[in-house]
């Protein structure tokens, strides 16, 4: 393991104590709500937010106890932070040079980082004259042209509009792919995160409360914020065999499991009725409408009652149903529609 | 609607004559002086050999006070801009005395401390043969004084105001606190620093009191140009307008640099 660390930062109120622990190559997303402490400890990482406990390790070195300017890292703020009163190419050359690179080769090196981000021809741009997108990739060549063994991000696109968000993101896939060393991304955005990461570290309130691939995060989230963020309807109930008890209802499920559990379906997987339908086995409960929101070509509708969950519908069965806040309708899901596992 | 906002306000008579009492009361002097001076005699009495030499002695020791107050006041004021230590609130309301002092208590409190029997003078005098009080190294001591709470205060506000995360980009990158400081943050600052130290200058150049009090009046060495007004005054009354006249056209050349460089593109 090439980055480990125990990171706890104090303030009274809010405590950040996560470990965090990154391979070479690897590229690792803090993602969790605004205010869970994911830049705190991106801060921390690069010794611009004090410890009050905790280590930062890097291959062999210890980095707990040093000052930025002695770490071997790189980061990208979230506003860039590119110095104002100097050209793209003198930022990018000011890491070489405070790590007594001659100016010349600094010169040389940082318009080497400019083409590889395609930016050489805005070598003598001020940061001032660059668009949104030119500025990020001005800052990861910035960032880069250190050699950081460590890569830290900060909201990396959070600043760019849609259209740049889409190039931009692509572009530094490629670049983090190509990273050697080890890389934290942090970011709200999940898209981002499945897009950009290897790993997700899903911090709340801080701490870690889930981490693992995408495709495990996305299957099985843990907490209301992930399933929010993946699109699921997710539950915490008791399970005997076959059946799930939640707090006011029983669901049938596919997946035989015995104690705590976690019970996940997708909102698609959820059908609404007029009238209480019969036939083959599957959950109903009568639920009230609470809101309708568009949701891509559908509509989501948000049900309250024995549980709150979500269900997407066509226009034209929304339309049918003559669907609006308040009414009751029945909520239908097949069991093999749902996803039980272990608390 | 614009038609009706651009219709001319009613301002309250109780309000609008003591503003132009106001205004008149800060113009009338200054047309006076324009108006009193000796025009005819003008050229001759700027050739002068006592005013060049108090013009150039003035202009001397405020550009030597600038360049103390720039050398002591940015330090100092990136201390209580970055620095966190206990009584920097003290320390910040200290270093305002010197603004609300009067300057002649100054120059006095400057005679006891760099005075020949002074705590440090007497020790200045003994070790190395110095001796400030009534030198021309004393006025710039005493402008000094007088003029360096306007740099410290302006340079401090342009560091508050300057985003320090800036400096933690620079820490990342790998530059200490020195090299942040002389290649970011000075350039950040740099224009505040520049009004600062205009500040700073136009204050030194009309300093009388301190001067007077610590530097004395010898034509030359230490009477710069309000110490050579106040003389005149009681001589020869067309020579202190011709003095204050000089006096006006520069501070008006500053406020106007000032106006145009600074404050306008603020």
């Amino acid at each position: 393991m090439m980055l480990d660390s125990r990171l706890v930062v104090d303030r009274g109120a809010f405590r950040l104590d996560i470990a965090l622990s990154v391979a070479p190559g690897e590229v690792v997303a803090l993602l969790g709500p605004n205010g869970a402490g994911k830049t705190t400890a991106l801060r921390a990482l690069a010794g611009l937010q004090p410890m009050d406990e905790g280590h930062i390790r890097l291959g062999t070195d210890d980095l707990t106890a040093l000052p930025p300017e002695r770490r071997p890292i790189g980061v990208v703020f979230q506003d860039y932070l590119l110095f104002p009163h100097l050209s793209a190419l003198d930022n990018v050359a000011f890491g070489p040079r405070r790590h007594g690179v001659r100016r010349q080769e600094a010169r040389a090196t940082a318009l080497d980082w400019l083409t590889r981000v395609g930016l050489a021809d805005q070598a003598a741009k001020r940061p001032r004259q660059l668009s949104g997108g030119q500025a990020q990739r001005v800052a990861l060549a910035r960032a880069l042209a250190v050699h950081p063994r460590l890569l830290l991000l900060d909201e990396p696109l959070a600043a760019l509009d849609a259209r740049t968000r889409l190039d931009t993101r692509a572009e530094l896939q490629r670049h983090l792919t190509a990273h050697p060393g080890a890389t934290v991304l942090v970011t709200h955005d999940p898209l981002d995160a499945l897009v950009l990461a290897d790993r997700l570290v899903i911090v709340e309130d801080g701490r870690v409360v889930q981490e693992g691939d995408a495709a495990t995060v996305t299957a099985r989230p843990r907490t209301d914020y992930v399933a929010r963020l993946v699109g699921l309807n997710l539950y915490r109930g008791r399970a005997h065999g076959h059946r799930v008890t939640l707090n006011n209802l029983t669901l049938s499920v596919d997946d035989q499991q015995d104690g705590e559990v976690f019970v996940a379906f997708r909102p698609s997987a959820v059908a609404l009725y007029a009238e209480k339908p019969t036939g083959s086995p599957r959950n109903i409960w009568a639920a009230t409408i609470a809101g309708i929101q568009r949701h891509g070509d559908n509509l989501r509708i948000e049900l309250a009652g024995p549980i709150a969950a979500a269900a997407d519908v066509t226009p034209a069965a929304a339309a049918q149903l003559d669907l609006a806040p308040g009414r009751t309708v029945w909520a239908a899901v097949k069991a093999t529609e749902t996803h039980a596992y272990p608390a | 609607m614009p038609a009706s906002r651009r219709r001319r306000q009613r301002v309250p008579a109780a309000l609008l004559v003591p503003a132009l009492l106001g205004l008149a009361f800060l113009v009338l002097p200054l047309a006076g002086l324009l108006i009193r001076a000796p025009w005819a005699t003008l050229p001759q009495r700027l050739a002068e050999p006592h005013v060049l030499a108090a013009l150039r002695l003035s202009l001397l020791t405020a550009t030597l006070a600038t360049a103390l107050c720039l050398l002591l006041g940015v330090p100092l004021a990136w201390l209580l801009a970055r620095v966190e230590f206990r009584g920097r609130g003290l320390v910040r309301a200290l270093v305002t005395v010197p603004l609300v002092l009067p300057p002649v208590v100054g120059g006095v409190a400057l005679l006891l401390v760099f005075g020949r029997r002074g705590i440090v003078g007497q020790w200045l005098d003994q070790a190395f043969g110095i001796t400030l009080p009534f030198t021309t190294a004393g006025v710039v001591l005493a402008e000094a004084f007088v003029a360096l709470p306007f740099l410290v205060i302006a340079v401090e506000g342009a560091l508050r105001g300057a985003d320090a995360r800036y400096e933690e980009a620079a820490a990342t990158l790998g530059a200490g606190r020195w090299t942040t400081f002389t290649h970011v943050t000075l350039p950040l600052v740099a224009p505040g620093i520049a009004a600062g130290a205009v500040l700073c200058w136009a204050r030194a150049l009309g300093e009388f009191g301190a001067t007077i009090t610590f530097a004395g009046n010898f034509p030359g060495r230490t009477q710069t140009m309000p110490l050579a007004v106040y003389l005149a005054l009681e001589r020869d009354v067309e020579a202190a307008i011709v003095l204050s006249l000089i006096l006006l056209v520069v501070s008006v050349t500053i406020l106007a640099t000032l106006r145009d460089r600074w404050v306008g593109a603020a």
